[in-house]
Protein backbone atom coordinates (compact mmCIF):
# COMPACT_ATOMS: atom_id res chain seq x y z
CA UNK A 1 0.00 0.00 0.00
CA UNK A 2 1.61 3.61 -1.12
CA UNK A 3 -0.06 6.81 -0.73
CA UNK A 4 1.03 10.19 -1.71
CA UNK A 5 0.99 12.03 2.15
CA UNK A 6 -0.38 15.16 2.62
CA UNK A 7 0.80 16.40 6.19
CA UNK A 8 -0.50 19.67 5.80
CA UNK A 9 0.93 23.02 7.54
CA UNK A 10 -0.54 22.34 11.25
CA UNK A 11 1.44 19.22 11.18
CA UNK A 12 4.62 20.36 10.62
CA UNK A 13 4.17 23.24 13.27
CA UNK A 14 1.85 22.94 16.40
CA UNK A 15 0.79 18.93 15.42
CA UNK A 16 4.28 17.54 14.78
CA UNK A 17 2.90 14.62 17.40
CA UNK A 18 0.06 14.04 14.51
CA UNK A 19 2.68 13.95 12.37
CA UNK A 20 5.44 11.25 13.99
CA UNK A 21 2.47 9.46 15.08
CA UNK A 22 0.64 8.98 11.87
CA UNK A 23 4.25 8.25 10.03
CA UNK A 24 5.20 5.41 12.73
CA UNK A 25 1.82 3.28 12.62
CA UNK A 26 1.74 3.65 9.17
CA UNK A 27 4.61 2.04 8.70
CA UNK A 28 4.20 -0.39 11.17
CA UNK A 29 1.05 -1.74 8.86
CA UNK A 30 3.34 -2.22 6.25
CA UNK A 31 1.63 1.18 4.58
CA UNK A 32 4.06 3.16 2.63
CA UNK A 33 3.72 7.16 3.19
CA UNK A 34 5.79 9.29 0.54
CA UNK A 35 5.37 12.97 0.81
CA UNK A 36 4.04 15.29 -1.96
CA UNK A 37 7.05 17.10 -3.12
CA UNK A 38 6.42 21.10 -3.01
CA UNK A 39 2.60 20.38 -1.42
CA UNK A 40 1.61 24.11 -0.17
CA UNK A 41 -1.59 24.80 1.95
CA UNK A 42 -4.80 23.56 1.40
CA UNK A 43 -6.47 27.19 2.26
CA UNK A 44 -8.24 25.52 5.06
CA UNK A 45 -11.56 27.04 6.24
CA UNK A 46 -9.64 30.60 5.58
CA UNK A 47 -9.67 30.87 1.48
CA UNK A 48 -13.54 30.22 1.15
CA UNK A 49 -14.48 33.62 2.85
CA UNK A 50 -11.44 35.38 0.73
CA UNK A 51 -11.62 33.76 -2.71
CA UNK A 52 -13.43 31.89 -4.42
CA UNK A 53 -11.05 30.69 -6.58
CA UNK A 54 -8.18 29.92 -4.40
CA UNK A 55 -10.31 28.05 -2.57
CA UNK A 56 -10.29 25.49 -5.19
CA UNK A 57 -7.21 26.33 -6.51
CA UNK A 58 -4.68 26.22 -3.37
CA UNK A 59 -5.79 21.82 -3.05
CA UNK A 60 -5.99 21.35 -6.22
CA UNK A 61 -2.24 22.50 -6.70
CA UNK A 62 -1.39 19.42 -4.51
CA UNK A 63 -3.71 17.31 -6.64
CA UNK A 64 -1.68 18.25 -9.83
CA UNK A 65 1.76 17.43 -8.59
CA UNK A 66 0.51 13.94 -7.31
CA UNK A 67 -1.12 13.68 -10.51
CA UNK A 68 1.84 14.71 -12.52
CA UNK A 69 4.29 13.93 -10.62
CA UNK A 70 3.77 11.00 -8.56
CA UNK A 71 1.31 8.85 -10.81
CA UNK A 72 -2.05 9.93 -9.93
CA UNK A 73 -1.70 7.51 -6.56
CA UNK A 74 -4.22 8.23 -3.93
CA UNK A 75 -3.75 11.26 -1.33
CA UNK A 76 -3.99 10.24 2.25
CA UNK A 77 -4.89 13.81 3.85
CA UNK A 78 -4.94 13.33 8.13
CA UNK A 79 -5.78 16.65 8.75
CA UNK A 80 -9.91 17.49 8.21
CA UNK A 81 -9.74 20.43 6.96
CA UNK A 82 -7.02 19.30 4.48
CA UNK A 83 -8.77 16.37 3.52
CA UNK A 84 -12.37 18.66 2.90
CA UNK A 85 -10.34 21.14 1.25
CA UNK A 86 -9.00 17.96 -1.52
CA UNK A 87 -12.11 16.09 -1.63
CA UNK A 88 -13.83 19.06 -2.54
CA UNK A 89 -11.76 19.92 -5.67
CA UNK A 90 -12.99 16.35 -6.87
CA UNK A 91 -16.56 16.92 -5.82
CA UNK A 92 -17.61 20.40 -6.81
CA UNK A 93 -14.56 21.57 -9.65
CA UNK A 94 -14.11 18.21 -11.65
CA UNK A 95 -17.79 18.02 -13.39
CA UNK A 96 -18.10 21.88 -13.70
CA UNK A 97 -16.86 22.87 -17.12
CA UNK A 98 -16.98 26.68 -16.28
CA UNK A 99 -14.96 26.40 -12.88
CA UNK A 100 -12.80 23.33 -13.70
CA UNK A 101 -11.26 25.45 -16.79
CA UNK A 102 -10.61 28.88 -14.14
CA UNK A 103 -8.95 27.02 -11.18
CA UNK A 104 -7.06 24.97 -14.23
CA UNK A 105 -6.35 28.96 -15.30
CA UNK A 106 -4.94 29.82 -11.70
CA UNK A 107 -2.78 26.69 -11.96
CA UNK A 108 -1.57 27.81 -15.31
CA UNK A 109 0.18 30.66 -13.84
CA UNK A 110 2.50 28.27 -11.82
CA UNK A 111 2.56 25.90 -15.10
CA UNK A 112 0.04 22.99 -13.69
CA UNK A 113 -3.08 21.71 -14.55
CA UNK A 114 -5.53 19.12 -12.81
CA UNK A 115 -7.46 16.94 -14.87
CA UNK A 116 -8.91 15.21 -12.05
CA UNK A 117 -7.38 11.92 -11.41
CA UNK A 118 -6.95 11.66 -7.90
CA UNK A 119 -8.68 9.83 -5.00
CA UNK A 120 -8.53 11.54 -1.66
CA UNK A 121 -8.32 9.73 1.40
CA UNK A 122 -8.89 10.28 4.79
CA UNK A 123 -6.99 8.13 7.50
CA UNK A 124 -9.87 6.43 8.93
CA UNK A 125 -10.78 5.30 5.58
CA UNK A 126 -7.58 3.71 5.13
CA UNK A 127 -7.39 2.60 8.23
CA UNK A 128 -11.11 0.46 8.07
CA UNK A 129 -11.21 -0.45 4.01
CA UNK A 130 -7.26 -0.46 2.75
CA UNK A 131 -5.14 -1.87 5.84
CA UNK A 132 -8.29 -3.48 7.83
CA UNK A 133 -8.87 -3.67 11.23
CA UNK A 134 -7.24 -7.54 11.47
CA UNK A 135 -3.99 -5.99 10.81
CA UNK A 136 -4.45 -3.42 13.05
CA UNK A 137 -5.58 -6.30 16.21
CA UNK A 138 -2.21 -8.02 15.16
CA UNK A 139 -0.03 -5.35 15.60
CA UNK A 140 -0.97 -4.72 18.95
CA UNK A 141 1.42 -5.52 21.60
CA UNK A 142 0.15 -3.49 24.66
CA UNK A 143 -3.32 -3.57 24.71
CA UNK A 144 -5.56 -0.59 25.97
CA UNK A 145 -7.94 -2.97 28.10
CA UNK A 146 -10.21 -1.53 29.90
CA UNK A 147 -9.45 2.39 28.98
CA UNK A 148 -12.50 3.94 27.85
CA UNK A 149 -11.96 6.16 24.68
CA UNK A 150 -14.08 8.86 23.86
CA UNK A 151 -14.18 8.51 19.78
CA UNK A 152 -14.14 12.65 18.48
CA UNK A 153 -14.38 12.95 15.03
CA UNK A 154 -15.39 16.53 14.64
CA UNK A 155 -16.89 18.10 11.43
CA UNK A 156 -14.99 17.84 8.15
CA UNK A 157 -14.03 14.37 7.82
CA UNK A 158 -17.81 13.55 6.92
CA UNK A 159 -19.73 16.94 6.01
CA UNK A 160 -20.91 17.78 4.08
CA UNK A 161 -19.54 15.02 1.60
CA UNK A 162 -19.71 11.32 4.08
CA UNK A 163 -17.53 9.15 1.84
CA UNK A 164 -16.73 6.30 4.45
CA UNK A 165 -18.86 6.59 7.33
CA UNK A 166 -22.27 7.96 8.24
CA UNK A 167 -21.91 11.64 9.25
CA UNK A 168 -25.09 11.89 11.58
CA UNK A 169 -23.70 8.96 13.87
CA UNK A 170 -19.76 8.08 12.72
CA UNK A 171 -18.78 4.62 13.86
CA UNK A 172 -15.52 4.24 12.11
CA UNK A 173 -13.24 4.82 15.17
CA UNK A 174 -15.35 2.23 17.10
CA UNK A 175 -13.83 -1.05 15.17
CA UNK A 176 -9.92 0.75 15.64
CA UNK A 177 -10.69 1.49 19.12
CA UNK A 178 -11.94 -2.18 19.65
CA UNK A 179 -9.07 -4.05 18.06
CA UNK A 180 -6.72 -1.91 20.48
CA UNK A 181 -8.47 -3.38 23.33
CA UNK A 182 -10.29 -0.28 24.81
CA UNK A 183 -13.62 0.29 25.49
CA UNK A 184 -15.55 2.62 23.43
CA UNK A 185 -16.82 5.56 25.47
CA UNK A 186 -21.12 6.02 24.35
CA UNK A 187 -21.58 9.69 23.68
CA UNK A 188 -23.47 11.92 21.94
CA UNK A 189 -20.91 14.89 21.05
CA UNK A 190 -18.59 12.65 18.21
CA UNK A 191 -19.84 15.02 15.24
CA UNK A 192 -20.16 18.07 17.18
CA UNK A 193 -18.05 21.33 16.34
CA UNK A 194 -15.31 22.10 18.40
CA UNK A 195 -16.01 25.39 17.43
CA UNK A 196 -12.72 25.85 14.67
CA UNK A 197 -11.52 28.90 13.99
CA UNK A 198 -13.69 30.58 15.54
CA UNK A 199 -11.36 30.32 18.71
CA UNK A 200 -9.62 32.67 17.79
CA UNK A 201 -11.95 35.59 16.58
CA UNK A 202 -14.73 34.89 18.66
CA UNK A 203 -13.65 32.91 21.65
CA UNK A 204 -16.57 32.71 24.17
CA UNK A 205 -18.83 30.98 21.17
CA UNK A 206 -16.19 28.18 20.44
CA UNK A 207 -15.77 27.74 24.49
CA UNK A 208 -19.09 26.90 24.88
CA UNK A 209 -18.91 24.29 22.32
CA UNK A 210 -15.78 22.71 23.82
CA UNK A 211 -17.12 22.75 27.26
CA UNK A 212 -20.11 20.68 25.68
CA UNK A 213 -17.99 18.34 24.80
CA UNK A 214 -15.45 18.01 27.08
CA UNK A 215 -18.73 17.32 29.24
CA UNK A 216 -20.21 14.71 27.11
CA UNK A 217 -16.80 13.05 27.87
CA UNK A 218 -16.95 13.43 31.57
CA UNK A 219 -16.26 9.82 32.89
CA UNK A 220 -14.25 8.94 29.39
CA UNK A 221 -10.66 8.10 30.12
CA UNK A 222 -9.60 10.18 27.20
CA UNK A 223 -10.86 11.78 23.80
CA UNK A 224 -9.30 10.72 20.47
CA UNK A 225 -9.51 13.16 17.42
CA UNK A 226 -8.62 12.77 14.26
CA UNK A 227 -7.82 16.31 13.31
CA UNK A 228 -5.31 19.16 14.82
CA UNK A 229 -7.80 21.95 15.27
CA UNK A 230 -9.91 19.80 17.11
CA UNK A 231 -7.01 18.77 19.27
CA UNK A 232 -5.81 21.86 19.66
CA UNK A 233 -9.32 23.55 20.51
CA UNK A 234 -10.11 20.67 23.06
CA UNK A 235 -6.91 20.88 24.90
CA UNK A 236 -5.02 24.17 24.43
CA UNK A 237 -8.18 25.78 26.50
CA UNK A 238 -9.74 23.27 28.99
CA UNK A 239 -8.83 25.72 31.93
CA UNK A 240 -10.92 28.44 30.23
CA UNK A 241 -13.98 25.42 29.18
CA UNK A 242 -14.00 24.68 33.11
CA UNK A 243 -14.75 28.32 33.68
CA UNK A 244 -17.60 27.74 31.26
CA UNK A 245 -18.50 24.70 33.68
CA UNK A 246 -16.68 22.12 31.29
CA UNK A 247 -14.66 19.31 33.07
CA UNK A 248 -10.92 18.07 32.20
CA UNK A 249 -10.59 15.14 29.75
CA UNK A 250 -7.08 14.40 28.59
CA UNK A 251 -6.94 14.55 24.46
CA UNK A 252 -5.02 12.42 22.12
CA UNK A 253 -4.75 11.89 18.75
CA UNK A 254 -5.95 8.16 17.28
CA UNK A 255 -2.77 7.45 15.71
CA UNK A 256 -0.73 8.13 19.53
CA UNK A 257 -2.76 5.83 20.56
CA UNK A 258 -2.42 3.55 18.14
CA UNK A 259 1.07 3.32 18.85
CA UNK A 260 0.88 3.13 22.05
CA UNK A 261 -0.88 -0.24 21.75
CA UNK A 262 1.39 -0.81 19.20
CA UNK A 263 4.83 -0.90 21.74
CA UNK A 264 6.19 2.23 20.69
CA UNK A 265 6.51 3.93 23.77
CA UNK A 266 5.43 7.82 24.68
CA UNK A 267 8.35 9.05 23.64
CA UNK A 268 7.95 7.65 20.32
CA UNK A 269 4.85 9.12 20.09
CA UNK A 270 5.71 12.28 21.50
CA UNK A 271 3.04 12.34 24.13
CA UNK A 272 4.81 15.02 26.00
CA UNK A 273 3.90 17.70 23.23
CA UNK A 274 0.23 17.24 24.07
CA UNK A 275 -0.89 19.73 26.58
CA UNK A 276 -2.99 17.89 28.27
CA UNK A 277 -0.68 15.18 28.92
CA UNK A 278 0.41 16.09 32.38
CA UNK A 279 3.13 13.72 34.27
CA UNK A 280 0.41 12.22 35.97
CA UNK A 281 -1.85 11.33 32.74
CA UNK A 282 1.38 9.45 30.87
CA UNK A 283 1.76 7.57 34.50
CA UNK A 284 -1.83 6.58 34.29
CA UNK A 285 -1.11 5.31 30.58
CA UNK A 286 1.69 4.18 31.19
CA UNK A 287 0.91 1.76 34.13
CA UNK A 288 -2.25 1.53 33.00
CA UNK A 289 -4.67 2.41 35.78
CA UNK A 290 -6.96 4.43 33.94
CA UNK A 291 -10.16 3.97 35.46
CA UNK A 292 -8.95 3.94 38.78
CA UNK A 293 -7.06 7.40 38.42
CA UNK A 294 -9.82 8.88 37.13
CA UNK A 295 -12.30 8.03 39.94
CA UNK A 296 -10.20 8.83 42.84
CA UNK A 297 -8.56 12.19 41.16
CA UNK A 298 -10.68 13.03 38.60
CA UNK A 299 -8.59 14.05 36.53
CA UNK A 300 -8.05 17.14 39.04
CA UNK A 301 -4.20 17.49 38.61
CA UNK A 302 -4.61 18.16 34.41
CA UNK A 303 -3.66 21.56 33.94
CA UNK A 304 -4.92 23.67 30.69
CA UNK A 305 -4.41 26.98 29.60
CA UNK A 306 -5.35 29.91 31.98
CA UNK A 307 -7.03 32.74 30.11
CA UNK B 1 -35.14 47.63 -0.97
CA UNK B 2 -31.77 48.73 -0.28
CA UNK B 3 -30.60 45.28 -1.83
CA UNK B 4 -32.23 46.25 -5.07
CA UNK B 5 -30.97 49.64 -5.13
CA UNK B 6 -27.23 48.28 -4.70
CA UNK B 7 -27.63 45.43 -7.29
CA UNK B 8 -28.62 48.13 -9.97
CA UNK B 9 -26.95 51.58 -8.92
CA UNK B 10 -23.84 50.54 -6.95
CA UNK B 11 -20.28 50.87 -8.42
CA UNK B 12 -20.18 47.26 -6.94
CA UNK B 13 -17.26 44.88 -8.67
CA UNK B 14 -17.98 42.36 -11.63
CA UNK B 15 -17.06 40.00 -8.52
CA UNK B 16 -19.46 41.56 -6.20
CA UNK B 17 -22.78 40.86 -8.59
CA UNK B 18 -21.60 37.04 -9.73
CA UNK B 19 -21.14 36.45 -5.52
CA UNK B 20 -24.46 37.94 -5.54
CA UNK B 21 -26.31 36.09 -8.38
CA UNK B 22 -24.81 32.86 -6.81
CA UNK B 23 -25.68 33.63 -3.38
CA UNK B 24 -29.26 34.06 -4.51
CA UNK B 25 -29.17 30.74 -6.81
CA UNK B 26 -27.98 29.06 -3.59
CA UNK B 27 -30.86 29.58 -1.22
CA UNK B 28 -33.60 30.51 -3.73
CA UNK B 29 -35.37 26.98 -2.94
CA UNK B 30 -35.09 27.85 1.40
CA UNK B 31 -38.48 26.53 2.20
CA UNK B 32 -38.28 27.82 5.89
CA UNK B 33 -38.17 24.83 7.81
CA UNK B 34 -35.87 26.33 10.16
CA UNK B 35 -33.45 22.91 10.13
CA UNK B 36 -30.91 24.79 9.58
CA UNK B 37 -30.90 27.19 12.56
CA UNK B 38 -32.05 24.48 14.69
CA UNK B 39 -28.66 22.39 13.63
CA UNK B 40 -26.75 25.27 14.00
CA UNK B 41 -24.25 24.87 16.72
CA UNK B 42 -23.27 28.59 17.24
CA UNK B 43 -26.77 30.00 16.51
CA UNK B 44 -27.14 31.18 20.18
CA UNK B 45 -24.48 34.02 19.14
CA UNK B 46 -26.40 35.27 15.98
CA UNK B 47 -28.65 38.07 16.08
CA UNK B 48 -30.25 36.83 12.36
CA UNK B 49 -31.00 33.54 12.72
CA UNK B 50 -29.79 30.93 9.45
CA UNK B 51 -33.65 30.31 8.30
CA UNK B 52 -34.31 34.36 8.56
CA UNK B 53 -31.10 34.99 6.65
CA UNK B 54 -31.93 33.15 3.36
CA UNK B 55 -35.85 34.59 3.45
CA UNK B 56 -34.40 37.85 3.60
CA UNK B 57 -32.06 37.08 0.98
CA UNK B 58 -34.84 36.00 -0.98
CA UNK B 59 -36.42 39.35 -0.43
CA UNK B 60 -33.35 41.12 -1.39
CA UNK B 61 -32.59 42.59 2.05
CA UNK B 62 -28.69 42.31 1.57
CA UNK B 63 -27.61 45.55 3.37
CA UNK B 64 -29.27 44.22 6.63
CA UNK B 65 -27.45 40.78 6.39
CA UNK B 66 -24.23 42.28 5.55
CA UNK B 67 -25.24 44.85 8.74
CA UNK B 68 -25.98 41.67 11.02
CA UNK B 69 -22.59 40.04 12.38
CA UNK B 70 -24.39 36.30 12.04
CA UNK B 71 -22.71 35.12 9.33
CA UNK B 72 -18.85 35.59 10.64
CA UNK B 73 -20.12 32.92 14.30
CA UNK B 74 -20.44 30.06 11.05
CA UNK B 75 -17.75 27.68 11.69
CA UNK B 76 -17.78 26.17 8.32
CA UNK B 77 -19.06 22.71 10.50
CA UNK B 78 -21.72 21.99 7.32
CA UNK B 79 -24.30 20.37 9.42
CA UNK B 80 -27.08 22.65 8.21
CA UNK B 81 -25.50 21.61 4.35
CA UNK B 82 -25.79 18.05 5.56
CA UNK B 83 -29.26 18.43 7.25
CA UNK B 84 -30.91 20.77 4.74
CA UNK B 85 -33.94 18.53 3.22
CA UNK B 86 -33.69 20.79 -0.02
CA UNK B 87 -29.73 19.77 -0.36
CA UNK B 88 -28.92 23.45 -0.26
CA UNK B 89 -25.11 24.44 0.02
CA UNK B 90 -26.06 26.77 3.08
CA UNK B 91 -22.52 26.34 4.64
CA UNK B 92 -20.93 27.88 1.23
CA UNK B 93 -23.68 30.51 1.03
CA UNK B 94 -22.11 31.59 4.51
CA UNK B 95 -18.80 31.77 2.77
CA UNK B 96 -20.61 33.95 0.12
CA UNK B 97 -21.46 36.29 2.29
CA UNK B 98 -18.24 36.26 4.08
CA UNK B 99 -16.99 37.80 0.64
CA UNK B 100 -19.62 40.05 0.01
CA UNK B 101 -18.80 41.57 3.07
CA UNK B 102 -15.05 41.72 2.40
CA UNK B 103 -15.72 43.47 -1.02
CA UNK B 104 -18.04 45.93 0.71
CA UNK B 105 -15.68 47.24 2.89
CA UNK B 106 -17.31 46.92 5.91
CA UNK B 107 -16.21 47.64 9.15
CA UNK B 108 -17.41 44.34 10.57
CA UNK B 109 -15.17 42.74 7.49
CA UNK B 110 -11.88 44.08 8.77
CA UNK B 111 -12.57 42.99 12.31
CA UNK B 112 -14.33 39.85 11.96
CA UNK B 113 -12.67 38.67 8.54
CA UNK B 114 -9.54 39.67 9.68
CA UNK B 115 -8.12 35.70 10.82
CA UNK B 116 -9.00 35.20 7.26
CA UNK B 117 -7.30 37.27 5.50
CA UNK B 118 -4.19 37.05 7.85
CA UNK B 119 -4.16 33.53 7.08
CA UNK B 120 -3.99 34.56 3.15
CA UNK B 121 -1.60 36.67 3.53
CA UNK B 122 0.60 34.50 5.10
CA UNK B 123 -0.12 31.90 2.62
CA UNK B 124 0.56 34.01 0.16
CA UNK B 125 4.17 34.96 1.13
CA UNK B 126 5.18 31.57 2.88
CA UNK B 127 3.54 29.19 0.15
CA UNK B 128 2.09 27.39 3.67
CA UNK B 129 -0.04 28.57 6.77
CA UNK B 130 3.04 29.58 9.53
CA UNK B 131 1.48 29.71 12.50
CA UNK B 132 3.61 32.32 14.44
CA UNK B 133 3.77 34.69 11.62
CA UNK B 134 -0.02 34.39 11.22
CA UNK B 135 -1.42 35.06 14.57
CA UNK B 136 1.06 38.35 14.61
CA UNK B 137 -0.16 39.50 11.44
CA UNK B 138 -3.63 38.86 12.65
CA UNK B 139 -2.98 41.14 15.82
CA UNK B 140 -1.23 43.69 13.22
CA UNK B 141 -4.85 43.99 11.40
CA UNK B 142 -6.81 43.89 14.62
CA UNK B 143 -5.27 46.90 15.83
CA UNK B 144 -6.56 46.18 19.37
CA UNK B 145 -2.80 45.74 22.17
CA UNK B 146 -5.18 44.00 24.38
CA UNK B 147 -5.78 41.25 21.66
CA UNK B 148 -1.94 40.24 21.46
CA UNK B 149 -1.85 40.16 25.59
CA UNK B 150 -5.15 37.47 25.91
CA UNK B 151 -3.05 34.94 23.95
CA UNK B 152 0.10 34.85 25.92
CA UNK B 153 -0.56 32.48 28.11
CA UNK B 154 -1.55 30.05 25.58
CA UNK B 155 1.91 31.26 23.66
CA UNK B 156 4.13 30.74 26.40
CA UNK B 157 2.54 26.80 27.24
CA UNK B 158 2.86 26.07 23.43
CA UNK B 159 6.65 27.68 23.77
CA UNK B 160 7.26 25.18 26.57
CA UNK B 161 6.01 22.44 24.69
CA UNK B 162 8.18 23.34 21.62
CA UNK B 163 5.12 23.92 19.51
CA UNK B 164 6.28 27.67 18.08
CA UNK B 165 8.62 27.73 15.02
CA UNK B 166 10.38 30.48 13.39
CA UNK B 167 8.32 30.11 9.40
CA UNK B 168 9.72 27.77 7.27
CA UNK B 169 10.99 29.08 3.67
CA UNK B 170 11.10 26.13 1.78
CA UNK B 171 8.18 27.18 0.01
CA UNK B 172 8.00 31.17 0.11
CA UNK B 173 7.09 32.66 -2.49
CA UNK B 174 6.27 29.20 -4.58
CA UNK B 175 2.24 30.61 -4.80
CA UNK B 176 2.65 34.24 -5.56
CA UNK B 177 1.91 33.54 -9.59
CA UNK B 178 -1.33 31.81 -8.86
CA UNK B 179 -2.30 34.07 -5.93
CA UNK B 180 -1.75 37.33 -8.45
CA UNK B 181 -3.64 35.02 -11.53
CA UNK B 182 -6.62 34.60 -9.27
CA UNK B 183 -6.85 38.28 -8.13
CA UNK B 184 -6.37 39.11 -11.93
CA UNK B 185 -9.43 36.86 -12.59
CA UNK B 186 -11.44 38.02 -10.07
CA UNK B 187 -11.46 42.01 -10.59
CA UNK B 188 -12.34 40.95 -14.06
CA UNK B 189 -15.36 38.53 -13.99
Amino acid sequence: MRYAYYPGCSLLESAQEFDVSVRAVMECLGVTLEEIPNWTCCGASAAEPVSKLMNYALPARNLAIVEKEMGGIDVLAPCSACYLNLLKVNKEVIGSRELHGKVNEVLSASGQRYAGNVKVLHLLDVLLNDVGVKLVEEKVTDGLKGMKVAPYYGCQILRPYAVFDDPGKPTSMEPVLKALGANVYEWDYGNRCCGASLMVGHRDVAIRSVAEILNGASDADVIVTVCPLCQMNLEAYQAQAVKAGGVRVPVLYLSQLMGLAFGFGEDVMQLKKNLTMTAGVRDMINNKVWSQLRQTESGEELTGVEP
Amino acid sequence: MSGVIKQTWSPATDEYQSTLIELKDMVSACMQCGTCTASCPNGFAMDVTPRRMWRMIQFGMLDQILESRAFWYCSSCYMCTLRCPRGLKLTSAMGALKRLSRLDGSWAAKKNGAFYEAFMDNVEVYGRAQELSLMNRYFLKRKNPALPLSFIPLGMKLMGKGKLHIPNRTQRGRLKAMFAKAREMEISS
